[in-house]
């Protein structure tokens, strides 16, 4: 069965790929170069003798790319219906069996272990692909299958007028088989296979129009900051090696209580075992997890196609890095200052992100930011112990932020392809069904009452409260403060989307409400943001997560903040409910009672404001600091160093000097017969002076 | 174990099918038996060489179709074999040499036979590099392959060939002039040229010393390590396609094949005083030729400085003497051999239809060439080390290997796969990515199916040794143990030694 869960999605994605190939080669046939004339450097000239019978096909590439990247008149590849029909069968199925194996591993507790071959082993190096499932893999199962086959239906009408659906849904697929590989990964390696595999599957999705510059920069950024991050994530690897000799996941465990206390020389320094080691896997996470420092790639990444967003970059691969530090909570759980670590940054990015998302005016980024946010939640969650409440959060973050981002995508295939919300408003009279399903995605994302996101976040705050690591006051105030930005944010959009009078009556007149292929998901995705939390909330939090996840996660110190929770004064547990409640009235007050308030407001803390909308100016320092100089270095070491330095004294000036002692040579030949007399005449003088005085005695 | 030479004929056969070859008339028929000649011949030869995986017994150390006879006066003789370190290479060289010639099919004109004979002398000259078991052999062997790709370089080159071909032929060849008085002195020391007596001699430190560095000389200007690396970009940019193929995937194989069984086994002393160095020229040629491949305008020299950057792992690896970081070496050396193989051979692509390897003149081939797209997405990703790929792999065991050595080396050599998916991503963007502008790209073709059977193989290769390395780390698995212990233990010796006097 989980072999089935796993090859499913892989299965789907060769099939699509191959119709892509097998498309894409007939479309345009291909052929071999004809023999040229070597050293003819001449590019082909535009009036090529071949160039009548292919025109056409010219002459469609070009106009193709001139028009609107999202107004292709191009007709669907080939096979693009069994593609889509194949993937997204393939993953329902894979969906029903996850939902039966969390039942099976949950709540019966039948754990399971499948090995399939040998990764990479050398010597005293062990890996093997294996699937490893227990209670945390199940929910990750779950997450994963859930939202992916509802993108993938989603996207069968989202992407109706797109050309390139095999490819796409290929896509999609892959990077459910990566995610999955991810989950189940039962060492260093493997996770390290899907970790980067869905690193791969982000980049390919972000840049799926590819005739977009600003989609291919994009692609690239999310691709190389994951790489930092990633470097951080190989040594940890490397280090763990070290420390233990094993990668594996139960070896790696059953030695962490040794390594308590251990010092390790890392680089120039004796740093703390334990603490070196997480430290370096967690920049993995935050790199994966778009945490602060690290963040500036997840914005960016909403040029590709809104599925994308919602699957990719809200509901799964971004949660790696949570899922990745609650695998290996029996290493966090012991190193109390990598612990301080993971509140701070989370607490910092939950605070950060949001501040940024006040003032956005794209739909999608106000969305990604939020997501940086709710990330930083869980990653607080993660650092006071809490293992199991960030997993909670994780759970039903995925289904109200898919539900958000589908909603959004929704709305800007309504306002064709518009995403600014200053140019939309008073859109619920057009799309009723949207309107409704943003409205449950809102209010369980600011956490109202009943609400999925009420009890996860709730909890998250609770457990922050009482939690006795050092850095939990900080994580506590931050994650209040970031309650009613939150809140803030999410109803502007709202009110700025739905409400008011709209701003752009062409897009307004047009706007029509999408097909039931969309809204079926979105129907499915709001159901689960309200009820995802109550019923679950036994499994996650107090008792009953001891004997959910058993094993699975390190829950020793979590039954005391439980305990510790239930026994918070009331104004404490109801503080995150004001906060909500404040930032709502101050978003009503802003946007609908009084609309010239925050264009006030921004007129007059210009500073401020700019701040905010330029992201804090990340971006910008990060051009200084490491692009720039990466690209000036490569300038210099290729000119200075290479072509001035290495040749210039190597075979250059070699070959220079030679030529320059044999030009001077060459001028002691002058062919006149008495210079060569001359010269004999001098040696012959010469030799037999030295004869006269230093000869044979 | 064998009753025939097996590893002669491997070796020689080439040489026959360039005999023959010399033989045919210089008319088209002949022109064209020529190309079909060269490629049987190859073809031959591999499937003979895929014997050698069949019947080799990879549970031993020991050299296996051992061949030995008497040649100059006694004391030098012809010794083959090969072990789990060479055997590989001598596959890959195989594999390689009929994808070289079907690459050359079209894109040779001019000279077709005497480029056939240059290219199967070739073969022989590599193969048995990769199979002498003496010095003197090895050293033929070595410096012989120097002439056949001087002249493919130099006759079939780009403009600057010339400038390029006696840069290469220099470089190399004063690496070798000092390599051969070393290997004089040690004949002189140990009255042998046999180089499995050797492996077990133990050289006073001083000869160790300077030895090595001759070795040194010689080896890192086929590597190439930093900084006697500035022929290489130049070597391939004029080079033919195959030249480049062959250039990257073998030429510069021998450099690390020459550590792993010269430097390391018979100078152990002065490997282990050294590898500071060693590890220093790594990390820059790593990190430098990263930030310079960063900055290329010509496909063909990114990837060539690529190349070196890759290499750079390689010697680090080998030098770590890690179980896991000489195997990443071995094992990241044939990787790479088939990665930027295949990457030449994409280069080659599109330098077959446009005739130019500047990458401004290319941008959103995608939009007429998907096949090519896919294929050259799967190289760039493999040339970046990503996990699934064969890249990966050898990244991985050569920093983790490194990494219980030296923590400093193998974190600075990490921040190579930052800097790696920077400048292979950038370059696909731009040569593959965007729309389809320049008008001289309108009309351009997809890959036809002779390419096609040239790069699916490579790509196959690429991704089952990521997904499953084991064929190949089992193959150089015990000869590795065996080298490492006997590294140890010849280390060991020295200090007892020291310790007792």
């Amino acid at each position: 069965m989980y072999e089935a869960i796993i090859a499913l999605p892989l299965l789907g994605a060769i099939i699509a790929g191959v119709i892509t190939l097998v498309g894409a080669a007939q479309r345009l046939p291909g052929e071999d170069p004809p023999p040229a004339d070597d050293h003819a450097a001449a590019p082909v000239p535009e009036g090529h003798p071949h160039a009548a019978p292919d025109s056409h096909g010219a002459h469609a590439a070009f106009s193709n790319t001139h028009a609107e990247e999202h107004e292709t008149h191009e007709p669907s590849a080939a096979g693009s219906l069994p593609a889509m029909l194949v993937t997204s069968t393939f993953l329902v199925i894979a969906c029903v069996l996850s939902w039966f194996a969390f039942y099976d591993v949950g709540v019966e507790g039948h754990e399971a272990r499948v090995t399939l071959f040998s990764y990479v082993s050398f010597a005293d190096l062990h890996s093997e692909w294996a699937l490893r499932i227990d209670s945390l893999t199940a929910v990750m199962l779950v997450v994963v299958t859930t939202i992916s086959s509802l993108v993938h239906i989603y996207s069968i009408g989202y992407m109706d007028e797109d050309p390139y659906k095999p490819r796409f849904f290929c896509y999609l697929s892959f990077f459910t088989f990566a995610m999955l590989m991810l989950v189940t990964a039962d060492n260093l390696v493997q996770l390290f296979f899907g970790w980067e595999g869905v690193g791969l599957a982000s980049y390919l999705l972000i840049g799926f129009w590819f005739h977009k510059p600003e989609a291919n920069a994009a692609a690239i950024k999310a691709f190389i900051v994951n790489r930092v991050g990633d470097f951080g994530f190989s040594l940890g690897i490397f280090a763990v090696f070290y420390l233990t000799g094993a990668i594996d996941f139960d070896t790696i465990f059953a030695q962490a209580p040794a390594l308590a206390g251990k010092s390790f020389h890392f680089l120039s320094w004796d740093v703390n075992a334990l603490t070196a080691v997480c430290l370096l896997l967690f920049m993995g996470a935050m790199g994966k997890s778009a945490q602060f420092l690290l963040h500036t790639w997840l914005p960016d990444a909403m040029e590709g196609p809104t599925p994308v967003s919602a699957l990719i970059h809200a509901a799964t691969m971004v949660t790696a890095g949570v899922f990745m530090v609650a695998r290996l909570s029996p290493l966090f759980s012991l190193s109390p200052d990598a612990s301080a670590f993971v509140i701070f940054i989370g607490a910092t990015t939950a605070m950060f992100a949001a501040t940024i998302g006040l003032v956005q005016n794209d739909i999608k980024r106000i969305v990604a930011y939020s997501t940086c946010s709710q990330l930083g939640y869980m990653f607080v969650a993660m650092g006071v112990g809490a293992y199991s409440v960030g997993m909670f959060h994780l759970f039903t973050h995925a289904f109200f932020k898919a539900l958000l981002f589908l909603g959004s995508g929704s709305v800007i295939l309504a306002m064709h392809h518009e995403q600014d919300i200053r140019h939309m408003g008073g859109l619920w009279r057009k799309i009723p069904l949207t309107y409704g399903v943003m409205l449950i995605g809102t209010l369980a994302l600011t956490g109202f009452p009943l609400t999925a996101g009420y009890f996860s976040k709730d909890a998250i705050i609770e457990a922050a409260a009482v939690s006795s690591n050092p850095m939990a006051a900080y994580g506590f105030l931050m994650t209040v403060g970031a309650a009613a930005l939150t809140s803030f944010y999410s109803w502007r959009l709202i009110f700025k989307t739905f409400h008011g009078e709209p701003h752009d009556h062409h897009h307004y007149e047009a706007a029509h409400e999408s097909p039931k292929v969309m809204l079926i998901p979105l129907a499915i995705l709001a159901f689960g943001s309200i009820t995802a939390g109550w019923p679950f909330l036994s499994v996650f939090t107090g008792h009953g997560a001891d004997q959910f996840f058993r094993d699975a996660l390190k829950l020793g110190t979590a039954e005391t903040l439980f305990e510790n929770a239930e026994k918070l004064p009331l104004f404490m547990s109801l503080l995150p409910t004001v906060m909500m409640i404040g930032g709502f009235l101050a978003a009503y007050q802003f946007y609908i009672r009084r609309p010239d308030l925050p264009v006030a407001l921004a007129r007059d803390q210009r500073v401020l404001y700019e701040f905010l909308l330029n992201k804090w100016y990340f971006d910008e320092i990060y051009d200084f600091l490491f692009v720039r100089p990466a690209l000036w270095l490569g300038r210099l070491f290729w000119k200075g160093g290479d072509g001035f330095i290495i040749d210039g004294f190597g075979p250059d000036g070699v070959s220079a000097w030679v030529l320059d002692v044999t030009k001077n040579v060459i001028r002691l030949q002058t062919g006149y017969l008495y210079h060569y007399a001359f010269a004999m005449l001098i040696g012959v003088a010469a030799f037999i002076t030295w004869f006269m005085f230093a000869g044979p005695h | 174990m064998t009753n025939w030479p097996i590893l002669s004929v491997v070796t020689f056969l080439p040489l026959a099918g360039a005999l023959f070859i010399a033989f045919l008339r210089d008319d088209a028929a002949g022109v064209r038996n020529a190309r079909w000649v060269a490629l049987w011949t190859t073809l031959i030869t591999f499937a003979i060489s895929l014997i050698l995986v069949w019947r080799f017994d990879p549970s031993t150390a020991d050299f296996q179709f051992l061949e030995n006879r008497p040649w100059l006066g006694g004391t030098i003789t012809y010794a083959m074999g090969v072990d789990g370190i060479s055997l590989p290479f001598v596959i890959l060289t195989t594999a390689l040499m009929p994808i070289s010639i079907l690459a050359s099919w079209t894109s040779i004109q001019s000279r077709v036979r005497e480029y056939m004979i240059a290219f199967l002398v070739l073969e022989t000259l590599m193969v048995g590099t990769f199979c002498a078991l003496d010095l003197v052999l090895f050293y033929l062997f070595f410096e012989g392959g120097l002439i056949p790709m001087f002249l493919i370089i130099g006759v079939w080159g780009g403009p600057r060939r010339v400038y390029a071909s006696f840069k290469f032929f220099l470089y190399t060849l004063l690496g070798s002039v000092l390599m051969l008085l070393a290997i004089m002195a040690m004949y002189w020391q140990a009255g042998t040229t046999d180089i499995p007596t050797l492996l077990h001699h133990p050289f006073p430190l001083a000869l160790q010393t300077w030895a090595w560095f001759a070795f040194l000389a010689s080896f890192a200007v086929k590597m190439p390590m930093w900084p006697v690396h500035t022929w290489l970009p130049d070597a391939h940019v004029e080079a033919p396609t195959a030249g480049s193929v062959i250039l990257a995937a073998i030429l510069l194989k021998m450099g690390g094949y020459g550590f792993l069984r010269f430097s390391l086994p018979m100078f152990p002393e002065a490997s282990q005083h050294l590898a500071p160095l060693i590890y220093a020229l790594s990390i820059v040629a790593i990190i430098y030729t990263s930030l310079v491949a960063l900055v290329q305008e010509d496909v063909k020299k990114l990837i060539a400085y690529s190349s070196v950057a890759h290499m750079g792992f390689v010697t680090m690896g080998i030098f770590a003497v890690t179980a896991q970081g000489v195997a990443g070496g071995i094992f990241q050396m044939i990787s790479h051999g088939i990665v930027s193989a295949a990457l030449f051979l994409c280069v080659g692509v599109i330098y077959d239809r446009m005739h130019t390897r500047e990458i401004a003149a290319y941008g959103g081939l995608v939009n007429r060439m998907p096949l090519y797209a896919f294929v050259f997405m799967v190289f760039t990703l493999a040339n970046i080390g990503l996990p699934g790929t064969s890249g990966f792999v050898g990244e991985f065991l050569t920093l983790i290997g490194t990494f219980r050595i030296n923590n400093w080396v193998a974190t600075l050599a990490t921040i190579g796969t930052i800097l790696s998916a920077a400048y292979a991503l950038w370059l696909y963007r731009k040569v593959i990515f965007g729309k389809l502008e320049k008008p001289s790209l309108f009309n351009i073709k997809d890959i036809g199916w002779r390419e096609i059977a040239i790069l699916a193989p490579l790509v196959i290769l690429t991704i089952l040794f990521g997904v499953y390395p084991k064929p190949v780390l089992d193959i150089s698995s015990v000869s590795v143990t065996a080298l490492i212990d006997n590294y140890h233990h010849a280390l060991s010796a020295v200090q007892t030694a020291a310790l007792t006097k």
